[in-house]
Formats: C-alpha cells, sequence, structure tokens
C-alpha cells in the first residue's frame, strides 16, 4: 500500500469545517460582549437617573421678602441675636414660639441658630417647582417662561442638592433643610458595630471549620447550614434581630445593664441592635469567604512548620493567617459594602424614621443612609425625591471610600 | 564513600553525643491504616545511628506512609492511625503521653517539594528557633542562622541576601534552605521524603553530597524513587514492596553494599535490576 499522496493529506487539514468554527467563535465572542455592554448600559442607566434628580434649576418662592424684614438697612443675616428674636417673635404664632423654645431656649441659640431659625420660620423660602438636570440644561428657556408665567413671585436657582448644608444638617421635614448628617453617622456606627462583632467571629469560625473540625455529619451540617444562610432574605435577619437583641437582650442593647439611663426611649431599637443584625447577615459571606483563603494556603506550608516543630496554633498564627489575609479581607470587603446598603432588616429591628440628633453611642436611637433614602423615596412630593437622588450619591460616595480604605489596609497586610 | 567536599565538616553544630545508642530508631510490628485500609504492615526496622537509610520500592508500598511514621506526621491525615510501636530513645512515640510536637522536634522532616516558609532566608531559620524557644540575643540568633546555612551549605551564595524571600530561591537552594531550617533546631534524626525528586542533576548532587556530611551527625532516612541515588548515599537499604492486599511490606533490610550486589529476595533482585516497579 502507497501512502496517500500529500495533497490529500493537506486536503484533511483545511477541513471545511474551519469556517464553520471561526463563525462560531465569533458568536460567542459577539454574546459575551453584549452581556458585558448590557450591564454597562444598565449601569450608566442608573448613575444617569441620580445625577439627572440631584442637580438641577428650581424655583423658590419666599413667603416673606427678607429684604423687608432688614432693620434700618441692615439685612438680617447680620442682625444681632436679640433682633433676630424679636423678628421671630412678631413674625410667629405663640404656640411656635413656645414649642421651639421648649426645643432648646432662645437663650442657648448660637446667632447663627437665630438666623436660621428666623428663616425656616418666618421666611419660609419654598420650592415651587423643580426641574431635572437634563430639563436644565437642554429648555433653558422654556423654563424661563414658564417661571415669568406661572411663579412671578419665584426665584429660579440652580441647585445642587447635594451640597454642604445636605451634608452637615440633620434631617427636617422640609427638603430644602433636610441634610443626612445623623443618617450618615447613624451608618458609619452601625457598620463600626457590625465590623467589630462580624470579623473575628467569622475568622474564628473559619479557622475551626478548617483547621480543627473532623469530618463528621455534625460539622458537614454545621458547613451546610452557613452555606444556606448566605441566601436566606435579609428581612428574616431583620426579623431576628428584632426578636433577639431588640426583645431579648433588650437590657443589653439599651444599655441599661451597663446603668444607662436612656431619655430617648430607645427600648432596644438602637445602633448596637442594628449592628448585631447586620452582622448575622454577613456572617456567612464572610465565614465562606475566609474559609476559601484559609483553603488556599498550601499544605505544604503547613507540613513545613509542623515538620520542625511547630503546635497548631503557631502554624495557624505565623503562616496559615498571614498568608490568608489578603483573601479573607477581600471576604469581609465584599459582605460590608453589602450590609451598608441594607434597608429591609433595618426597617424591621426599627430604625427611626426622624430624627434630628447625632447617634452618640452603640445605645443610641439611629436611621442610616438607605433608611433615610427609603424614607424619602416614599414621599410624594418631588423635592424629596431631589433628596433621595443626592442622599444616593453620598451613599454611593461612602461606599467607594470606605472600599478604597478596605483594599489599602488588604494590599498593606497582603504583601 | 568520599567526597570532595572539605567546607562544611565543621558545622558548628555539636554531635548530640548524649546519646549512645546505636540505633536511632526501632520499629516495632508498625501497622499504619487509613480508614479502614491498611496500607503498611508489620514494619520492624532498626535505624543505625548517624548512618543514611535509603528506602526504596514501587509506587504506593508505602514508603512514605512509614517515613511519615517516624514523626507522627500522618496524624495530618485525619483517618490515618498506627499501631504497633516506634521506639526513640527507647520510648514508644505512639504512647498516650507523647507530645507529637516534642517528636516532630526531634525528628525533623525535608519534603518531596521544597517548602520554604514565604519570609525571608533568615526568617525562614530563625522563626524555626524562634518557637523552640530560643533565648538568646540577636546576635545568638544571626549565629544560629549562620551556622544552620553553613550546616546546609548554603551560607556561601546568600549571605549577602538574607533578607530576600526564601522563594526567591532556585529549586536546589530552597531545598538546602529547607534543610538548614530542619538542622537548626538540632534534630536527632532527620527524615527526607524523596528530596530530590523536584530537582535538577546538579542540585541533586549537591545534596547527595550534603546528606554525606550531616550523616556525620544525623541518622538520616531518605525516602527515594532513584535506585542508583540509594546505591550512591546510603549505607543501608530498606526494600519496600506490596503484599497480595496492596499493604506495604518490608520484603529486604540490610546493607546498600549488600541489597545491591547481593540480594537474598527475588523481588528485591526483580526491582533493583529494573524488572518491575
Amino acid at each position: 500500500m502507497n501512502p496517500p499522496p500529500f495533497s490529500e493529506a493537506a486536503d484533511s487539514f483545511a477541513s471545511n469545517n474551519l469556517p464553520r468554527r471561526k463563525k462560531l467563535a465569533t458568536l460567542w465572542q459577539i454574546v459575551f460582549q453584549v452581556s458585558t455592554i448590557i450591564g454597562i448600559i444598565a449601569l450608566s442607566a442608573l448613575l444617569y437617573n441620580i445625577i439627572n434628580q440631584s442637580f438641577g434649576y428650581v424655583a423658590i418662592e419666599n413667603k416673606i421678602d427678607p429684604q423687608s424684614l432688614a432693620v434700618d438697612g441692615v439685612p438680617i443675616e447680620q442682625l444681632g441675636k436679640e433682633e433676630l428674636v424679636l423678628i421671630l417673635e412678631e413674625n410667629v404664632s405663640k404656640g411656635k414660639l413656645r414649642q421651639l423654645g421648649r426645643e432648646k431656649p432662645f437663650e442657648e441659640r448660637s446667632q447663627e441658630e437665630m438666623y436660621g431659625l428666623v428663616i425656616d420660620e418666618v421666611v419660609e423660602p419654598q420650592i415651587v417647582k423643580t426641574w431635572l438636570l437634563s430639563e436644565s440644561l437642554i429648555q433653558r428657556d422654556q423654563i424661563q417662561a414658564e417661571m415669568a408665567e406661572e411663579y412671578p413671585q419665584a426665584e429660579l436657582v440652580f441647585r445642587s442638592w447635594v451640597n454642604k448644608n445636605f451634608i452637615s444638617s440633620p434631617q427636617s421635614s422640609k427638603p430644602l433643610f433636610a441634610g443626612i448628617r445623623t443618617a450618615i453617622l447613624g451608618s458609619l456606627w452601625t457598620i463600626a458595630i457590625t465590623i467589630l462583632f462580624a470579623f473575628p467571629l467569622a475568622v474564628g469560625a473559619a479557622i475551626y471549620l478548617e483547621e480543627y473540625a473532623r469530618d463528621n455529619w455534625f460539622n458537614r451540617l454545621i458547613q451546610t447550614n452557613i452555606n444556606n444562610l448566605a441566601g436566606v432574605p435579609s428581612i428574616i435577619y431583620g426579623m431576628l434581630g428584632l426578636a433577639m437583641f431588640v426583645r431579648l437582650l433588650e437590657p443589653l442593647t439599651s444599655g441599661s445593664v451597663f446603668g444607662l439611663v436612656d431619655p430617648t426611649t430607645a427600648n432596644g431599637r438602637t445602633i448596637l441592635s442594628a449592628g448585631l443584625t447586620l452582622m448575622l447577615l454577613v456572617l456567612p459571606l464572610v465565614i465562606i469567604n475566609a474559609q476559601e483563603a484559609i483553603r488556599a494556603v498550601p499544605n505544604s506550608l503547613r507540613q513545613a512548620s509542623l515538620g520542625i516543630g511547630a503546635t497548631k496554633w503557631q502554624t495557624i498564627w505565623a503562616h496559615v493567617l498571614p498568608n490568608s489575609v489578603s483573601g479573607i479581607l477581600t471576604g469581609t470587603i465584599l459582605a460590608i459594602s453589602r450590609a451598608i446598603g441594607e434597608t429591609a432588616p433595618l426597617v424591621v429591628v426599627g430604625a427611626s424614621t426622624f430624627i434630628t440628633f447625632d447617634p452618640s453611642s452603640p445605645f443610641s436611637k439611629f436611621t442610616t443612609l438607605p433608611i433615610q433614602i427609603y424614607q424619602w423615596t416614599a414621599r410624594p412630593q418631588d423635592e424629596f425625591r431631589n433628596i433621595a437622588g443626592a442622599a444616593i450619591l453620598v451613599l454611593l460616595f461612602l461606599l467607594l471610600s470606605l472600599n478604597a480604605g478596605a483594599i489599602l489596609l488588604r494590599n498593606r497586610f497582603g504583601r | 564513600m568520599n567526597f570532595p567536599f572539605s567546607q562544611a565538616v565543621n558545622t558548628g553544630i555539636t554531635p548530640n553525643s548524649e546519646n549512645t545508642e546505636v540505633y536511632a530508631m526501632e520499629t516495632n510490628r508498625l501497622n499504619v491504616y487509613y480508614g479502614d485500609f491498611l496500607a503498611v504492615k508489620d514494619i520492624n526496622l532498626k535505624i543505625q545511628r548517624q548512618r543514611i537509610t535509603a528506602i526504596i520500592g514501587p509506587s504506593g508500598c508505602g514508603k512514605s506512609t512509614v517515613l511519615r511514621a517516624f514523626n507522627r506526621m500522618n496524624e495530618l491525615v485525619p483517618s490515618a492511625r498506627a499501631t504497633g510501636q516506634v521506639l526513640f530513645h527507647g520510648k514508644n512515640i505512639y504512647d498516650a503521653d507523647v507530645d507529637p510536637v516534642q517528636v516532630r522536634k526531634r525528628v525533623g522532616m525535608v519534603f518531596q517539594k521544597p517548602n520554604p516558609f514565604p519570609k525571608s532566608i533568615y526568617e525562614n531559620i530563625a522563626w524555626g528557633a524562634k518557637i523552640n524557644g530560643f533565648k538568646g540575643g540577636k546576635g545568638d540568633l544571626d549565629d544560629l542562622v549562620e551556622s544552620a546555612l553553613i550546616g546546609a551549605a548554603l551560607w556561601d551564595e546568600v549571605n549577602d541576601k538574607l533578607d530576600q524571600s526564601g522563594l526567591s530561591l532556585s529549586g536546589g537552594q530552597q531545598q538546602r534552605l529547607c534543610i538548614a531550617r530542619t538542622i537548626s533546631i538540632k534534630p536527632d534524626i532527620i527524615l527526607m521524603d524523596e528530596p530530590c525528586s523536584a530537582l535538577d542533576p546538579i542540585a541533586t548532587l549537591k545534596i547527595e553530597q550534603l546528606m554525606a556530611i550531616l550523616s556525620y551527625e544525623y541518622t538520616i532516612i531518605i525516602v527515594t524513587h532513584n535506585m542508583q541515588q540509594a546505591a550512591r548515599v546510603s549505607d543501608f537499604t530498606a526494600f519496600f514492596s506490596m503484599d497480595e492486599d496492596r499493604a506495604g511490606t518490608l520484603m529486604e533490610f540490610g546493607e546498600t553494599s549488600k541489597i545491591f550486589t547481593n540480594p537474598t529476595q527475588k523481588t528485591t533482585e526483580d526491582y533493583i535490576t529494573g524488572r518491575f516497579g
């Protein structure tokens, strides 16, 4: 038998499969590209929506022109405290005055605070209409025409809803003065409590499960449960937190076992309860990630350490943990990012919907940014949607900076 | 055996001269199980002090299992257990009152794949001393690191880069670093589990030369796949094989020259002449 001539063999290399396979490869590539593009579009739409809400023209109408309140030609922002009190007494009802006095006596208020009160209670600027950023940019003439026609008294201002006052003011029922200071502080306190409790507990559990636990039915049961808990809806954790931390451990979470008398009647609906509830929520995630990280440490390293007479704990402390810390921190970052955006469990645990004072300890009442955003988006007035958008921007910024901090930390420890 | 290698006989490490027994380790009817599976059966070995004993045999015959039974490293496998006796200084290391951590301090181990810690070369050696209760100043620790590196014939190559990562060294250097780490805690016995199988011939030669020198002070037990290596370096050879239940058994044990030239068992002869394995 002669071998087949070369041309025949060459024919079999150049099979007619090749164009088909190339076509298939291109098809798959397009599928993957399209899915990435869809993701990018969704994300851009979200950002567009938020930014659109957060900036734009507003029409502000004052009940009383501030210039008419000027005393002897001195504008009100330069007036002394006593004169401001006088203006307030002239223009505000007795009942309202008494109420304001009860909140904080006028004698104790500074000139700045009094000025704020006068603006709030006497001048009473009100937003009569808001426009989105896109409208403000494109339809400027139409807006001005509409202004002249419908709100001749009002002033047209381009407003960034994210501004210094918005960050530094406490909550208010008027969107123009509402701020998110209490919510930011509440979020930071809560997340600090969550990290404080979740991190050591989760790392401890992961070390036990990976390094100590024997492979028996009991430990497999624990492992299966942890894996499943990671997928439980967060509201369920909220209910657990309500039953356990708010009700059952009320003396502890309200601080009364430490001799604290709580004037705000938080009754266990405190930052501590919220932080512990979020801890329950993130524990499974952090444990699973820490386990993965610990499992990724090569066994040869453990053997090397044990082989020169190190104890198990010395091995874990000097070799396993340092070599897994970057993975553990990555998992923690992911979990904390989830926790900081959680709303449902905190609603159940009893986040306050309206507080104007800052949290001062783990036993304070609290609200958080997502709760605040949720509250505002539920209101019917347009302006609240604007401040909700602004609050979302702040939340995203907070999230990004926390993550950046954690990544810096990881890079430092990971090397 | 004569090696042109005069540098390192004085390693600065004193021989363990308080030890006067002839045998560094004896096993007595040693069985090792993984779960219900009997991996090695009825091993009786007497390891001579300050000699190199090679363990050879086909794959899966339990060479490494026996080696790991000598410092209780098998216990890292949850299902493993051993019965019988492994006598070390006259004491069975499997007795209930024996701490495996203490055993491993006296019976060091070098692994198949070089596994230095991902730390500096200095720390690789100093860490072992620290956890073994080393009390002394920085200068003493420096001396200890230096003598261990000299003992492992690595000092000349790394003395100017002690703060570099142990992983930056070549494979052969890494393995010698692991040997330095082991001798820094001054064990009586060094177990070597195929220490050269991941190395090139030149690195292998260096390790073999080093073993010959170390055997002046230490008892070395080496598992190897390489029969030439066993013939070159060892004083005694144990040949393991599998019986019909796939359990590893000791077929023949004796002086290396005798095992390789005049084996008493047919299977030994078949194996070393390359007819199976």
